[in-house]
């Protein structure tokens, strides 16, 4: 009986330790070894010492992807926090239909990236994607939106801000209701204009909430995959190429098993020391 | 003066609303409109055709894309409140050794991004002889370090004196989770259950690398490769009635739920 009291609690966390063991360290473990082999599943592995990481070094297409992911991120993060803060503030005041609003804001949220790529990729359409028909109407040019190498990787940044700025309305949402109505009154009381309010006031009393979106917005901008996948497949010019989607390719496309593990293993410490590097000027400002 | 200004505000916000839906409702107008009438910017379409949805019906297995995604989503769903309350009990109100190492493998297994993973795992999945059946797809996602942590925490609300209390009455320690903590958890298990219900519903890498047989694919996959394979034969119609089949089940559960749906995602960025 007291033996079985002591064991209950492992077993009760025994699914996690099979997980762990299984899905978390034996992967990372074997995929630092597969850094170090050749491999295409089929035929024995075949260990080639640091010739991954050379061939890394040189390998132009990833670091254009990495770089396709960099340009993705620094436009699509300062987009997403001012639209996302902006309509936040709005919706926090005592507007009609508040609920209605909230909730078309937060459509896109939750429909499948798949979807909403499909459908911007005909928004986008040249001759009869909506954008430009909207453009041309209003008696501007038509912009390639997805066939121009140099705006074919901001568009896909402004579709991913329109999917997923409902999500972080909800959170500015959350941080703005906890700003006390105090600080305003006693502004109101000297007379402090509503741009004053929003600067001296709600922006620091929701720097948490910002720099929670900083960083959950930077985990998902260097997931970036499906969108390319389906809206360019890549190009024009690789120039839509995200990381995620290169390593994709080197590993179900070629099977080059152990190069595709050293891009992962290479991508995964760049995206931790962006976001160590974040952290810490979180932590220096706050 | 000032009703004018009201006015103004009210349309612009409309108008910023109406960015986000109309897309949406173009696309379901696209999907039933003849081909060649597809991409005109309209509220109404002149015609209403189904032949779209007909002609995708012919050509991929849509009908059974949706019965994998139910299979693959509840199960998922269903493991990770099981798993998830299991081990978050323990953490949260059982003294054992090691436990606070457990909980910090855990907040630290977070962090690590999961592009380190994806090649050894699919390998594993070889290994296994997973590859395309839905093992693959279901037991490398059934236990999930957010939901353990949620759970954690909501139990930790939870007085001990209940689950004392349960011990004399002379529950064990899994009637303790499932009778006692789950009816007083209901608001952690729908948070929990929407979020790993959506997520695994619009999950579509790992099926695209487990996946190879049609009959097993997810709706997210099928529509996937349907839109970026020939086989839509450049009909933008046929393309937008999958995008709908795909968009539809949980935009009506978002319909139904929408008060849950957003307070589950708003504590998805609790996290951190």
């Amino acid at each position: 009986m007291i033996n079985r009291k002591k064991i209950m609690p492992y077993l009760l966390v025994s699914p996690y330790i099979v997980h762990f063991l299984l899905f978390v360290s034996f992967p990372v473990i074997f995929s630092i070894i597969l850094t170090f082999h050749k491999w295409n599943i089929i035929s024995p592995m075949e260990y080639t010492g640091t010739a991954n990481y050379i061939k890394l070094f040189s390998d132009k297409t990833f670091f254009k992807s990495i770089g396709n992911t960099l340009i993705f991120l620094v436009i699509h993060i300062p987009l997403q926090i001012i639209i996302a803060l902006f309509l936040a503030e709005i919706l926090n005041q005592n507007i009609k239909m508040r609920r209605f609003f909230r909730g078309a804001f937060f459509l896109p949220v939750i429909v499948s990236g798949v979807v909403v790529s499909m459908l911007w990729q005909q928004l986008y359409g040249f001759d009869t994607g909506l954008m430009n028909r909207v453009l041309t109407a209003v008696g501007l040019d038509k912009v390639g939106w997805l066939i121009d190498p140099k705006i074919a990787m901001p568009s896909i940044a402004l579709m991913a801000t329109w999917k997923n700025v409902g999500l972080y309305i909800i959170l500015f949402l959350v941080g703005l209701q906890t700003v006390p109505v105090q600080y305003y009154e006693a502004a109101d009381l000297e007379g402090a204009s509503h741009w004053q309010k929003f600067f001296r006031i709600t922006l620091p009393m929701i720097n948490p909430t910002i720099f929670m979106v900083l960083i959950l917005s930077t985990i998902g901008g260097f997931s970036l995959f499906i969108e390319p996948y389906i809206m360019t497949g890549g190009g024009p010019l690789n120039s839509t190429v995200s990381a995620v989607l290169y390593i994709y390719k080197q590993g179900f496309f070629y099977y080059h098993m152990g190069y595709a593990a050293t891009l992962g293993l290479f991508f995964a410490f760049i995206i931790l020391a962006v976001i160590i590097i974040q952290k810490k000027f979180i932590e220096k400002n706050n | 003066m000032k009703s004018l200004r009201k006015i103004l505000f009210y349309l612009a916000l409309t108008i910023s609303a109406l960015i986000f839906v109309y897309p949406f409702y173009w696309m379901v107008i696209g999907s039933v409109s003849p081909e060649s009438e597809i991409g005109n910017l309209t509220f109404f379409p002149d015609s209403l055709t189904l032949s779209s949805y007909s002609q995708m019906f012919d050509k991929i297995p849509i009908g059974g894309a949706f019965i994998n995604s139910i299979i693959v989503s509840l199960s998922i769903t269903i493991g990770v409140l099981v798993f998830g309350s299991m081990i978050g009990y323990a953490l949260s109100k059982l003294v054992f050794k090691g436990r606070d190492l457990i909980f910090y493998i855990i907040i630290f297994t977070m962090t690590l991004p999961f592009q380190i993973t994806l090649i050894p795992q699919y390998i594993i999945m070889v290994k296994f002889g997973w590859i395309d059946t839905y093992l693959a797809l279901i037991v490398p996602y059934l236990v999930n370090a957010l939901s353990i942590i949620m759970f954690r925490q909501y139990f930790k609300t939870i007085p001990d004196s209940l689950i004392d209390a349960s011990r004399i009455d002379g529950c064990n320690e899994l009637q303790i989770i499932f009778r006692i903590l789950w009816p007083n958890s209901l608001p952690a298990i729908v948070t929990i259950g929407i979020i790993t219900f959506m997520a695994s519903w619009n999950e579509v890498l790992w099926p695209l690398i487990v996946i190879r047989d049609e009959s097993l694919m997810t709706m997210p996959q099928l529509v996937t490769l349907f839109s970026v394979g020939g086989r839509a034969d450049s009909q933008l119609g046929v393309k937008l009635a999958s995008a709908v089949m795909l968009a539809l089940p949980i935009v009506l559960a978002y319909l139904f739920f929408q008060k849950y749906f957003i307070q589950s995602m708003a504590s998805t960025g609790l996290k951190e």
